[in-house]
C-alpha cells in the first residue's frame, strides 16, 4: 500500500537525513514549524506522510494548508497577493510562476540551488520548463519540480474485454474494441458504450472535464484543441495569437471537445472536474475517463474498480499531433514567510533522491529523471508507462503574470459554447483572440 | 387591531380557516424541508449522505461531526493494524473508515472568529447607533432627515461593488485579513440599521420622562443614561440581535476581505472537504452548528421581526 | 439629497419639539451632546462608505490592476466604454433582471397569498408562521451551498421528489446543471428564501386596515372579491411596494447565494451583474475596470430606488 513502507526503513532514512542535512538534534528546532499550502486531493494525503520525515529529521513541525482545486488558485494567489505570512512554502500551480516571479511572490532559487548543489538538469526538462522557469526557457527558476503530472485517460479494462461487446463493437466499426488512440476512435468508442447496460446500470461513453469557475474546462478542451492544430501564439511572433488560437483546426478540436461532452457525458456532469471524474468512474457510471495522472495511484488500487478492472492510456492523437495538457506544480518558497531559511531547508532535504525516490513510493508523483526513466518505475505500477510518455507530450497554458483573466476568459468562452451551446465553435475562439488581446495589452505586450 | 375584539362581519368562517390551515401548514412543512435534511445530514455516512436515491432512513452516526472537527489521513489498513489502538470514540470513528486522526481542523478557530467578529461588530453598532438615534431622535439636527436617508442608503450599496475600493483601503492600512478591519466593516453596515430602529424605539418613549429629570436637576447625559436607556432596553436587544445576525450570516465581505487569520463560518464551510469532493456530512454538520443559534434568535425574536427587517419603517 | 427622499416616506416623522427650553443646568449643552452623539456614526460611516466609493470613482478612470506593481494610467472613459458596449455585460444585466423580475413576482404572489391565509387566524397559526420565517433568517451563503447537494440529479432528494410527483427519472435533469433550468433555479432558490419576507409586509399590511371599513363593506353587501380588489389590495398597496423595494435591491445585488449554487454556470446563464463584479476585481483583478462596473451598478441601483420612491408616495398619496 501506498502510505507505508517497513518501519525500519523509514526510521534509517530518517537519521540519515539527520545526519545529512546536519541538524544534530531536534531541541534547538523545538517549537519550530512551516506551513506548507497546496490542493487538496490524493497526493496531498502522500505528502502529509512524507513530511513526517521531515519533522523526525529537523524537529521542525509541518502544517499543512490544502484548498479544493476549484478555490485553490483564487485562494493562493489572493493571499500571495497580500503578502500574507500564512504560507512559508507553497506547491503553486505551473501557471502561475509568471505573475510568481514577476511580483516577487516566491523567493528566487538560483543561488540555493548553487550552493547546494542542486542541479535542474536532474529533473525532466517539461517539468524544469513548467514549474521552475520564469521567463520561460530561461535559466531563472523560481521552484523546484515537485509534483509531475499530465492529463491521461483511464478505461474499465473489464467492459473492454467482455467478449459480447467486443463482437458487437468488431461487426460495427470492423476494428477490435481497443483503448482508442485518436480523438476519432475516442468518439467512436464512446459512442459505442454510451446507453449500454452494465452490471444491471445504464453506462456513459466517456467523462470530461467541465469546471466553468476556476480551470476545469480549459485543462480538458485543451487536449483535443492542441492535436487538432490549437497554438497559443505564432512560434516566431511571440504573442501573436490571431490565426493559432482561433485556426480552424482549433475550432475543430473545440468541436470534437463538444461532441463528445454532449454525446458521452453522464448526465448533470455539466460544471464538473476531477472529483466528479473519479466518482463518475469508481461508481461505474463511464468506460472512459479524462483525468489527472496524480489520482491514478488512488484509482489502480481502488477496491470496486482498480486492479485488474483498470487500464490507463494516453490522451489520442488528432491530425496536428499528439499532445496532453501538462498538469503538476513547483514547490517554492513564499517571499513574505517569517522562515524562509527553513522553508529553504525544507526545499534542500525535498530534492534529495532518496526522499524523491519515497515521494513516489508513497503516491505523489517526483519530476525527477532517476525515479521516473527508472525501469523500476515504469513496472511499479500499470499506469507508469504511459504516464512516462504522457511527460514528454506535454504543452501547458499560458504562465504570464496575467495568467487568471487569461484563463477566466476562456473558461467562459469554452464553456458559453460547449456546455451551453452558445454560437460556435470558431466564433468562440474569436472573440477569446480579442478576450486576450485586451489582456495582454493591460500586461504592456504587444499582442498584434 | 387585536384578536380581543372580534371582527362581527367578516369574521373567517370555520371551513375557510381550516382550508387556509391546511395550505400553510403545507407551505411550511416544505419549506422546512431543505433545513431538516441539512440536519438529517448532518448525522449521516458519507455513503448515506450520496447514496442513490437519497435516503430517508439511516443508522446515526457522528462521523460528520467528527470529520468536522479534525483533519484526517488516508492510511491503508495494514498501517493502521500496526498502530496503538484507538483510545478516544472519535478517533475509533475515524479509524473504522481507513482513517487516522492528524490534528484539529481549523473550524474552531473559524467559529471563533464569528462569535469575536459578530459580537465586536454587535456592541459597537448599537452603541454608537443608539447615541445616534437618541442624537437624532431628540435634538434638532440640521439636515436631519438627508442625515438618516444618508445613513439608510450606505446599507443600500451592493456588496461586492464597495467591497473593491474598500479592499484597497484595507491593503493600504494594513486592516486586511484582520479581525479588527472586519469588526469595523460590519459596523459600518450594522450601524445603518441600528439607528433606524431605535431611534423608532426611542421616539416612542414618552420625552416627559427625561424632562422632568432635566427639571430635577439631571444633566442631559445623566438624563439619556438614568432614564432613556433603561426604558429603551428592549429595543436595543432585539436592534442588538438583528446586528449580530447580520455580521453572523455575512458572506461577501469576509470572501473577499480575509483569507485565513480573521475568515468566519460562512466562507469556510463550504471549504469543508474530504478526501476529495466535499464531504457532506461533515458541511451538514457545520451548517447545522452554525445555523441552530440563528433559529433560537429568530423564535425569540419574532415579535420584532418586522421591525427588524423593514428598518422600522413598518412597527407591528 | 434629492427632493423625494425615502427618509421622509420611510421615517414617521418625529415630532421635534423645541427641547431646548429645558436647557440643561450643568454639563454639555445640548447641541454639543446632540453632535457628540451623532458624529461617530457619521464618521465611521465616512470612512468605510464614502471616502471608499470616492476612491471607487477615481479608480473607475484608470487601468488599475491591484495585483500587479505596474501604476495605473489615467483612461478616462475607456472602462465605462468597454463596460457600455460590451454585449457580454448586456447579457449579465439581463440575467439579473429576469432574476430580479420573477423572484419578485413569486414573492408577491407567494407570500401575499401566504399573509392573507395566515390572517385567517386558525389556531397555531403564529407557530406556523415563524417556522415559514426561517429560511430568511438563515446565511444565504451557507444554505445556498447546500443546496448544491439538494439539487444533484442523482443522490439530491429535490428530482427525486419531482420524479416521484411528476414520473420523471430523477437523474434525467439538472436543475443547476441545464441551461434552461438553471436561472429558475437561481429564482426558485431565492423566492424560497425570501417569500417569508414578502409575507411578513403584508401580514402587517392586512392588520393596519381598520374593521370598519369591512363593516360598512359587509353593510353595502360588497362580495367578498369585491371586498379584496376595492379594500384589501389598495390598503395593502403601499406595504407590497415597499417590499418591493427592499426585495428588487436586495436581489438585484445578490451574490452569495448564486455564487454558491450556480457560481453564473453553466455558460453565463446565471451570471448576474454581481458575479462579474466579483470576476473582474477578485480574479482577474482588473480593479479600474471592475471600480468602473460597481459605479454603473450603484448609479443603477440608486436611480431606479429613486424613481421607484416617488412612485410609492404618490401611491401613499392616493
Amino acid at each position: 500500500m501506498r502510505m507505508n513502507r517497513s518501519n525500519l526503513s523509514l526510521l534509517c532514512c530518517a537519521g540519515t537525513l539527520a545526519v545529512t542535512l546536519g541538524v544534530s538534534s531536534s531541541a534547538q528546532a523545538e517549537g519550530k514549524s512551516l506551513t506548507m499550502c497546496w490542493a487538496a486531493w490524493d497526493p496531498a494525503n502522500a505528502l502529509v506522510e512524507l513530511d513526517k520525515d521531515f519533522t523526525k529529521a529537523t524537529g521542525i513541525e509541518m502544517k499543512h494548508e490544502f484548498v479544493p482545486w476549484t478555490s485553490y488558485a483564487d485562494h493562493f494567489i489572493n493571499l500571495l497577493n497580500s503578502r500574507s505570512t500564512e504560507c512559508d512554502l507553497i506547491i503553486g500551480d505551473s501557471q502561475w510562476i509568471g505573475g510568481a516571479a514577476e511580483n516577487k511572490w516566491y523567493v528566487k532559487l538560483n543561488d540555493f540551488f548553487e550552493k547546494n548543489k542542486i542541479s535542474m538538469d536532474t529533473f525532466l526538462p517539461a517539468t524544469v520548463v513548467g514549474y521552475a522557469e520564469w521567463p520561460k526557457n530561461t535559466p531563472n527558476y523560481w521552484g523546484l519540480p515537485a509534483m509531475a503530472d499530465a492529463v491521461g485517460w483511464t478505461y474499465r479494462k473489464d467492459w473492454f474485454a467482455k467478449p459480447e461487446l467486443r463482437a458487437e463493437f468488431k461487426a460495427k466499426y470492423n476494428r477490435e474494441l481497443e483503448p482508442p488512440k485518436t480523438w476519432d476512435e475516442l468518439l467512436e468508442v464512446s459512442k459505442f458504450f454510451t446507453g449500454k447496460e452494465i452490471d444491471g446500470k445504464k453506462v456513459y461513453g466517456s467523462y470530461v472535464f467541465s469546471e466553468r469557475g476556476s480551470e476545469g474546462i480549459t485543462m480538458g478542451v485543451t487536449n483535443a484543441m492542441y492535436n487538432y492544430g490549437f497554438q497559443y501564439d505564432d512560434p516566431k511572433k511571440p504573442y501573436h495569437m490571431t490565426g493559432f488560437v482561433n485556426s480552424p483546426g482549433a475550432a475543430k478540436g473545440m468541436d470534437v471537445y463538444k461532441e463528445l461532452f454532449t454525446c458521452c457525458q453522464p448526465p448533470g456532469l455539466t460544471n464538473a472536474y476531477m472529483q466528479e471524474g473519479l466518482d463518475a468512474f469508481k461508481s461505474g457510471q463511464v468506460a472512459m475517463q479524462m483525468n489527472w495522472y496524480a489520482f491514478f495511484p488512488g484509482l489502480a488500487k481502488d477496491p470496486n474498480v482498480g486492479g485488474d478492472k483498470i487500464g490507463f492510456f494516453k490522451n489520442p492523437a488528432g491530425p496536428a499531433g499528439q499532445f496532453t495538457q501538462l498538469g503538476g506544480q513547483g514547490l517554492s518558497v513564499v517571499a513574505a514567510s517569517k522562515d524562509v531559511d527553513d522553508a529553504l531547508l525544507y526545499v534542500k532535504w525535498f530534492a534529495q533522491p532518496d526522499i524523491q525516490q519515497k515521494w513516489t513510493d508513497l503516491g505523489g508523483a517526483s519530476a525527477s529523471k532517476a525515479v521516473l526513466e527508472s525501469d523500476a518505475f515504469k513496472k511499479s505500477a500499470p499506469y507508469a508507462p504511459s504516464f512516462v510518455e504522457s511527460m514528454g507530450m506535454v504543452k501547458d497554458f499560458w504562465a504570464e503574470p496575467l495568467y487568471v483573466p487569461l484563463m477566466l476568459d476562456m473558461q467562459n468562452r469554452v464553456h458559453d459554447y460547449v456546455v451551453a451551446n452558445k454560437g460556435t465553435s470558431q466564433q468562440a475562439l474569436d472573440s477569446l483572440v480579442k478576450d486576450w488581446i485586451k489582456v495582454f495589452k493591460q500586461e504592456g505586450k504587444d499582442p498584434s | 387591531m387585536s384578536d380581543t375584539t372580534p371582527r362581527p362581519f367578516s369574521e373567517p368562517s370555520p371551513l375557510s380557516r381550516a382550508l387556509s390551515a391546511v395550505a400553510v401548514v403545507l407551505y411550511a412543512v416544505i419549506a422546512i424541508l431543505p433545513l431538516i435534511w441539512i440536519g438529517a445530514t448532518a448525522f449521516k455516512s458519507q455513503a448515506d449522505a450520496i447514496a442513490y436515491p437519497p435516503k430517508i432512513f439511516f443508522s446515526p452516526t457522528l462521523e460528520g461531526f467528527v470529520d468536522l472537527f479534525t483533519v484526517q489521513t488516508h492510511q491503508s489498513h495494514e498501517f493502521i493494524a500496526k498502530m496503538a489502538p484507538p483510545t478516544t470514540w472519535y478517533e475509533k470513528i475515524a479509524r473504522d473508515r481507513d482513517m487516522v486522526i492528524a490534528g484539529p481542523s481549523r473550524v474552531v478557530e473559524r467559529f471563533l472568529n464569528s462569535l469575536i467578529i459578530g459580537f465586536g461588530s454587535t456592541i459597537l453598532a448599537t452603541f454608537l447607533g443608539t447615541l445616534a438615534a437618541y442624537g437624532f431622535s431628540r435634538f434638532r439636527v440640521p439636515l436631519a432627515d438627508d442625515l438618516l436617508f444618508f445613513i439608510l442608503s450606505t446599507r443600500m450599496m451592493p456588496p461586492i461593488a464597495v467591497a473593491v475600493p474598500i479592499y484597497m483601503m484595507y491593503r493600504w492600512l494594513g486592516l486586511y485579513d484582520t479581525r479588527i478591519g472586519m469588526i469595523l466593516l460590519y459596523t459600518a453596515v450594522n450601524v445603518s440599521l441600528a439607528v433606524w430602529l431605535l431611534k423608532g424605539f426611542i421616539d416612542e418613549i414618552p420625552r416627559e420622562y427625561e424632562e422632568a429629570a432635566l427639571v430635577d436637576g439631571y444633566t442631559r447625559l445623566q438624563a439619556f443614561r438614568k432614564v432613556v436607556l433603561p426604558q429603551a432596553v428592549t429595543g436595543i436587544a432585539a436592534t442588538a440581535i438583528f446586528c449580530l445576525i447580520f455580521s453572523w450570516n455575512e458572506y461577501a465581505f469576509d470572501l473577499l476581505l480575509t483569507s485565513s487569520n480573521a475568515q468566519t463560518m460562512p466562507p469556510f464551510i463550504p471549504f469543508i472537504i474530504g478526501e476529495g469532493g466535499q464531504n457532506w456530512p461533515a458541511v451538514a454538520a457545520g451548517t447545522t452548528l452554525f445555523l441552530l443559534p440563528i433559529v433560537i434568535f429568530t423564535i425569540a425574536l419574532r415579535k420584532h421581526l418586522l421591525r427588524g427587517i423593514t428598518f422600522g419603517a413598518v412597527r407591528k | 439629497m434629492t427632493v423625494t427622499n425615502p427618509a421622509r416616506s420611510l421615517a414617521e416623522a418625529a415630532a421635534r419639539r423645541g427641547s431646548a427650553r429645558f436647557a440643561a443646568r450643568a454639563g454639555l449643552s445640548d447641541r454639543a451632546v446632540a453632535w457628540l452623539f451623532i458624529l461617530p456614526t457619521m464618521l465611521l460611516l465616512l470612512a468605510i462608505n464614502i471616502f471608499p466609493l470616492i476612491w471607487a470613482i477615481r479608480l473607475s478612470f484608470t487601468s488599475l490592476m491591484a495585483n500587479l506593481p505596474t501604476p495605473a494610467r489615467f483612461v478616462g472613459l475607456d472602462n465605462y466604454v468597454d463596460i457600455l458596449t460590451d454585449e457580454d455585460i448586456w447579457a449579465n444585466f439581463r440575467v439579473t433582471a429576469h432574476f430580479v423580475f420573477w423572484t419578485i413576482a413569486l414573492q408577491i404572489l407567494i407570500g401575499l397569498g401566504l399573509a392573507l391565509l395566515i390572517n385567517q387566524k386558525f389556531r397555531g397559526h403564529s407557530f406556523w408562521t415563524t417556522i415559514i420565517l426561517l429560511p430568511m433568517m438563515l446565511s444565504p451563503a451557507v444554505v445556498g451551498n447546500f443546496w448544491t447537494l439538494l439539487f444533484q440529479p442523482q443522490i439530491g432528494p429535490f428530482n427525486y421528489v419531482i420524479g416521484f410527483f411528476t414520473g420523471v427519472a430523477p437523474s434525467s435533469f439538472s436543475m443547476i446543471g441545464s441551461v434552461v433550468l438553471a436561472p429558475w433555479t437561481i429564482v426558485l432558490v431565492n423566492t424560497w428564501m425570501w417569500t417569508p419576507y414578502v409575507m411578513l409586509i403584508c401580514l402587517a399590511g392586512l392588520r393596519s386596515i381598520p374593521d370598519y371599513i369591512y363593516e360598512a363593506a359587509e353593510v353595502d353587501r360588497a362580495s367578498p372579491l369585491r371586498q379584496f380588489w376595492s379594500i384589501t389590495l389598495p390598503m395593502v398597496l403601499p406595504f407590497l411596494m415597499l417590499a418591493v423595494l427592499f426585495q428588487a435591491i436586495q436581489s438585484f445585488v445578490m451574490f452569495d447565494m448564486v455564487n454558491l449554487l450556480t457560481s453564473g454556470g453553466p455558460g453565463s446563464t446565471t451570471e448576474t451583474v454581481s458575479i462579474t463584479l466579483k470576476r473582474a476585481a477578485f480574479e482577474k483583478w482588473q480593479t479600474g475596470y471592475a471600480s468602473a462596473l460597481a459605479v454603473i451598478l450603484f448609479v443603477t441601483i440608486f436611480g431606479a430606488a429613486n424613481v421607484y420612491v416617488r412612485a410609492l408616495n404618490w401611491v401613499k398619496q392616493q
